[in-house]
């Protein structure tokens, strides 16, 4: 990797300890994030996209390899990089504004109360909260509602990175919708660069400049990087009419149904053998792909530059002449 | 619905109460109206064969009497009810006050670290089921004081449910708001302040409750073995006395102070509580 990323993760590892032994959830997980980007991971519930996102929020520490961050090393948690999780995470005897405004002394101390109150004002209007709503409870606003609220909280520091651990999940496809609207238009007005888990196919098209393919745990890896060449701004409704977009789907799809089993038994296959690290340091970073452009282009009458399966032989050969 | 079941909650409560005095009083009278003397008792003088309960009309004028003038002080052995409870609640609140001053801070350290809960966790389980008054006569010996030694006892009775409920309080506070705060970089103290104290709060309140509840009970036995002043003494005094009116009135009394300290500590945690 010879360019530096504004976000840079090498060789990062994790494993824990569980009551069945060592559980190795990935060993070697590279990728990188330039400034401005919406990147989602997308990957097999329990491959590790939380626990990477836990060690790029500083909360968790990994068991190898490291994460830097506009040339630092991520050494802890930091106001740099703003987490929302997927439960909120509000504090339930704090007031939306409240909750919002604990953030925003946190990030900026020296602010006197009026100035708190009013940025904190303004980042719950923009994700929707008004009308008396900023002054209740947690428990008395809806799942969207409170979700609303850890993203305004998460904005309102101003953070570098924006961390979102599938923040949608546990919401109604209608609130869904309208808080994804919310979350690009914030982000084309702020440039925010985010890194966002989800497991949703057409949320990650929709929001992402790129997405990455994880295949299944454990000692899974990122397998692709799949950028999404559709034209910002984008809208919910009319994205689907893009000719890019099916072919982004079903790539997606194609890799979530078979490719990413098959990619993590090719790596058991691999590892077996007995050349874990060295034989797979090459293939790390993520192949990158784009079936957009790909498909534009096929369209266009070129023919496609049909290479090799771009994930196969290196391993194997390298096995083999050993 | 709801208001209807209160209302008939309180008409099944006065008809209890009435019924209930109606009954101990007619008792009373109606053994009263027997008269007619034994010649046993005749030969005794027609004292009174027997110390008999007195009925709630004695019970009543007294408290209308004492109520009406609580803070008479008429010497050692002479001091109105009010006085009297003051001396006991001032006691209470002391040793419960100094036994919060060490329990919610020790309760933190316990609750935030596993080492510490190990390490404390053999004296805390030794010390927790001695009755408070055991400590009495040690209490006295080293201190030479039975005002001190009362306000000890209060002190290490009402430390535990503080301790141990500030303790699992702080311990059970949510990792999500505790990442809460690392994300926001707080210092130690402010993440004590303004995340573990207010999750742990309503627990801790919890203890405080029951700690000033058991104060209450221990107050009146200690001042009963150490005598001089305080609603325990007085009682004590008043037996002694062979006055059961005022050791009657006294009971109630109690049960109506304590009952008082538990409802402000109840409004405290109603206070701090959250829904999540
Ligand atoms: N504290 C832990 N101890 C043991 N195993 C864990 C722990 N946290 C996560 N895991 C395991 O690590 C794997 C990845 O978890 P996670 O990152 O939450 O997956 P994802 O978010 O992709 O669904 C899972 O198999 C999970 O069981
Ligand atoms: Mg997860």
């Amino acid at each position: 990797m010879a360019e530096q990323h504004f976000l840079e993760v090498r060789h990062l590892g994790k494993r824990f300890d569980t009551d069945h032994g060592e559980l190795t959830v990935f060993d070697d997980v590279s990728f990188g994030l330039d400034k401005g980007e919406f990147v989602c991971i997308i990957g097999h519930s329990g491959c590790g996209k939380s626990t990477i996102l836990n060690v790029l929020a500083g909360l968790d520490s990994p068991s190898g390899g490291e994460v830097y961050m506009a040339g630092k090393e991520v050494r802890g948690p930091s106001l740099e990089r703003g987490v929302v999780f997927q439960n909120y995470s509000l504090l339930p005897w704090r007031s939306a504004l409240s909750n919002v405004e604990f953030g925003v002394r946190a990030r900026f101390p020296g602010w006197g109360k009026a100035k708190v109150r009013e940025h904190s004002l303004r980042y719950l209007h923009m994700v929707g909260l008004k009308d008396g709503a900023e002054h209740r409870k947690p428990a008395a606003l809806s799942g969207g509602m409170r979700q609303r609220v850890s993203i305004a909280r998460a904005f309102a520091t101003q953070p570098q990175l924006l961390l979102l651990d599938e923040p949608f999940g546990a919401l109604d496809a209608l609130t869904r919708g309208t808080i994804q609207d919310e979350l690009l238009r914030i982000c084309a007005e702020t440039h925010q660069t985010v890194f966002m888990i989800t497991h949703d196919v057409d949320e990650a098209i929709l929001l992402a400049d790129r997405i990455l393919l994880m295949t299944n745990g454990p000692f899974a890896r990122v397998a692709e990087s799949v950028k999404v060449s559709i034209e910002r701004p984008r809208d919910r409704t009319t994205i689907v009419h893009d000719p890019g977009y099916y072919p982004i789907r079903t790539h997606l799809v194609d890799f979530l149904v078979s490719r990413s089993r098959e990619l993590s038994e090719r790596d058991d296959a691999v590892r077996d053998a007995g050349h874990a690290r060295e034989v797979r340091a090459e293939a790390m970073a993520p192949v990158e792909v784009d079936p957009a452009a790909d498909a534009r282009a096929e369209a266009a009458g070129l023919v496609r530059a049909q290479g090799p399966d771009p994930h196969a032989p290196p391993p194997l050969k390298a096995v083999n002449g050993n | 619905m709801l208001q209807s079941i209160n209302a008939r909650a309180v008409l099944v409560s006065l008809v209890l109460l009435v019924v209930t005095l109606g009954l101990w009083q007619l008792s009373h009278t109606s053994s009263e109206a027997d008269t007619e003397m034994t010649e046993y008792e005749r030969l005794m003088g027609g004292a009174e064969p027997q110390a008999k309960v007195p009925p709630p009309s004695e019970i009543i004028g007294l408290a209308a009497k004492e109520l009406s003038n609580p803070f008479y002080d008429a010497g050692p052995n002479d001091k109105g009810i009010g006085i009297q409870l003051g001396y006991s609640i001032y006691r209470v609140l002391t040793g419960f006050g100094l036994a919060a001053l060490v329990a919610i801070p020790l309760g933190f350290l316990i609750g935030m670290s596993p080492l510490m809960y190990k390490a404390l966790n053999p004296f805390i389980q030794i010390l927790k089921p001695i009755s408070p008054l055991a400590w009495m006569p040690l209490a006295l010996f080293i201190i030479k004081d039975s005002e001190a030694s009362s306000i000890f006892v209060i002190f290490i009775c009402s430390i535990w449910p503080m301790l141990i409920n500030t303790a699992f309080g702080v311990a059970g506070v949510r990792k999500d708001w505790v990442n809460v705060a690392r994300t926001h970089e707080l210092t130690p103290m402010n993440t004590a302040f303004q995340v573990i104290l207010p999750a742990a709060a309503p627990t801790i309140l919890t203890g405080m409750r029951i700690s000033i509840g058991i104060a209450w009970l221990v107050i009146v036995a200690a001042e009963m073995l150490v005598g001089g002043t305080g609603i325990g003494y007085y009682v004590w005094n008043e037996w002694n006395n062979l006055d059961l009116t005022s050791v009657i009135f006294s009971i109630l009394m109690i049960g109506l102070v304590g009952m008082l300290l538990d409802m402000a500590l109840a409004t405290a945690t109603r206070f701090v509580q959250y829904q999540e």
